[in-house]
């Protein structure tokens, strides 16, 4: 695995690097340099428009600018690109299916110590009931940049969500498509679908199984929305049960989306890993993810406890 | 301004006003009031100030009309039918299950409609970013939005505010409707947002206060708003809720009903008599 870098990261490098191809603007809320739109900033200032502390009102304007046939990202923080703006997001953005693209970052309790005000753990949900919304959760920096090129040239409302805290590269180049899921690790016994931060900690739990000779589909899910439904179905009846791992609440994220396929197609066990029906609290992202129940151990425990009851 | 054309407005004006009361009679809801009040705004925007063709709707150089305040739609269709933007007679299936005349703006199905709007608060908004994007093009056109009184009290409103001032859209131009009442009563009871003319003011708008209902006034005011540079501007018009039908004229019970057989009639012949 290559050296670590947050997707946030990623995502202001790319857009820092797609200016020079591709014609858009850039938005913020007055976390440009959080959200690292800063770095696109400050190679194209005249592209970048900051809208202040007022997210309702920037993502309305980008809906007027995307009428003209400009491009806009706007970036927050998840909470309030997805929470506090949700309706301007569905009324401005989704109902005329605009060409607006979403870049949330500080998604899930992997913010950490800035505590439950500021984890979203619902922007799944939201984003996932806006008819024609494009969700993409990105696993690494790689895939994040492959996810912004995708948008740009994506007609039509996309949700990109991003980490604070830093992964390492699982994905290989050229492998990101929207709407297709990666199996990136074979596997016959069981399935775990894992989304962003999750994944390589999937990856990571894969292998201490297959030293007990179990062996785990690993799959990753970018795509919340278009869900590569096949691709999960295919696994559902190849190895008969699926557990999902998730940076975000158990209720209506990639879990319930995975459930929802399966049960109405090829239904077997799911079995949901993710954040319980709580808030979080502020800690480091380690005791956070201890806390949640997210961490390689945990995965691997559901995964016998999952083939225990198969 | 020379009898001729204030006559020519005058007849456009009913026959937006006609419209309205068409489309929600046949609707059996809608919001007539409001949609009466800025019909006079809709008829100068669309016949003399902005430069639009029908024929073009979706002109990347034409002039932009958002209607912040939403719910008055069938005033809209009917400036837009009166503009020849689609037949005079799809306003009698407003509201209908398979018409493009949806109970709000929908700019993906209704030909004219440059913004989707209906949440109150949101198309100023958008009309803001639309003139930002002229800005950042380049590209001279205008962009014009009609805001309700009882709207300013979304907090976007004044986002938006702020926003436009900031960066400096004096190719934005906002309309007021100033005509005191909303659903629950007057805007002064259910939640004072005056002053207006102070509070855009201080937000760093150019400020110009018109009788809604005088096309001399309003021309006089747009004219003033194409010599402001620097700032975008807001045109606070004091209006006549339900203008043009007497006994809807400020009557709060008449912000979301539609008119039932006799009303309807009554109306009707009203305006005729109005444009006579």
């Amino acid at each position: 695995m290559a050296e670590k870098m947050a997707t946030r990261e990623a995502y202001g490098n790319a857009l820092a690097e797609l200016g020079d191809k591709y014609d858009f603007v850039v938005m913020d809320a007055d976390l440009a340099a959080a959200t690292k739109t800063g770095t696109f900033k400050k190679k194209f200032p005249n592209r970048f428009f900051d809208c202040g502390i007022a997210e309702g009102n920037m993502v309305s304007a980008a809906a007027g600018i995307a009428t003209t046939g400009v491009v806009p990202f706007v970036s927050s923080f998840a909470m309030f690109a997805a929470g506090r703006a949700y309706e301007q997001v569905r009324n401005s953005v989704g109902y005329p299916h605009l060409n607006v693209k979403i870049g949330a970052t500080h998604a899930g309790i992997t913010v950490g110590e800035d505590g439950a005000t500021h984890q979203c753990n619902e922007d799944l949900a939201l984003m996932r009931t806006i008819p024609g919304m494009v969700i993409i959760n990105p696993a690494d920096a790689q895939e994040t940049r492959a996810a912004v090129e995708a948008a740009i040239n994506y007609q039509g409302p996309v949700y990109i969500r991003l980490g604070r805290a830093a992964v390492p590269t699982v994905t290989e180049e050229g492998s990101f498509q929207i709407g297709k899921g990666l199996v990136l690790g074979e596997g016959k016994d069981i399935t775990v679908v894992a989304t962003g931060y999750m994944v390589h900690l999937a990856l990571e739990a894969r292998e201490i199984l297959a030293a007990e000779g179990i062996s785990v589909r690993v799959i990753n899910i970018a795509t919340i929305k278009p869900l590569d439904t096949e691709l999960i179905v295919a696994a559902a009846r190849e190895t008969g049960a699926i557990i999902t791992a998730e940076e975000h609440s158990i209720i209506g994220g990639l879990g319930s989306a995975v459930a929802e396929a399966v049960s109405e197609t090829c239904p077997v066990p799911v079995s949901r890993i993710g954040v319980p029906d709580c808030y979080g609290r502020s800690g480091t992202v380690p005791a956070m993810l201890e806390y949640m129940h997210l961490t390689t151990a945990d995965i691997v425990a559901r995964v016998r406890e999952v083939l225990a009851k198969k | 301004m020379d009898a001729k054309k204030l006559e020519k407005l005058a007849d456009l004006a009913r026959n937006i006003r006609v419209g309205v009361i068409e489309g929600t009679y046949h609707a059996k809801s809608g919001h007539p009031g409001g949609s009466l009040s800025i019909a006079d705004i809709l008829t100068y925007l669309y016949f003399e100030e902005m430069n639009v063709d029908p024929k073009n709707p979706k002109d990347p150089a034409r002039d932009r009309f958002v209607l912040s305040k939403g719910h008055t739609a069938p005033a809209l269709y009917a400036t837009l039918a009166e503009r020849g933007y689609f037949p005079k007679s799809d306003l009698a299936t407003l509201r209908k299950i398979d018409s493009h005349l949806q109970g709000h703006p929908d700019m993906k199905g209704t030909p004219g409609v440059d913004m989707t709007t209906g949440s109150l608060g949101l198309g100023i908004s958008a009309a803001a970013g639309m003139a930002l994007s002229a800005k950042y093009k380049n590209a001279d056109y205008r962009v014009y939005a009609i805001l309700g009184d009882g709207e300013s009290e979304e907090g976007q409103v004044w986002e938006a505010a702020m926003f436009a001032a900031h960066y400096k859209l004096d190719n934005l131009v906002a309309f007021l409707d100033l005509n005191g009442l909303q659903i629950d009563g007057k805007i002064t009871e259910v939640m004072n947002p005056m002053p207006h003319d102070e509070k855009f003011l201080a937000f760093g708008w150019h400020v110009i206060t018109i009788n809604a209902h005088s096309f001399e006034e309003i021309a006089a005011a747009l004219a003033e708003a194409r010599t402001v540079k620097g700032k975008p501007t807001m045109i606070i018009a004091n209006s006549v809720k339900g203008k043009g039908v007497s006994f809807m004229e400020n009557q709060v019970g008449w912000h979301g009903k539609a008119p039932n057989d006799e009303e309807y009639k009554q109306a009707i012949a009203e305006l005729m008599g109005e444009g006579k």
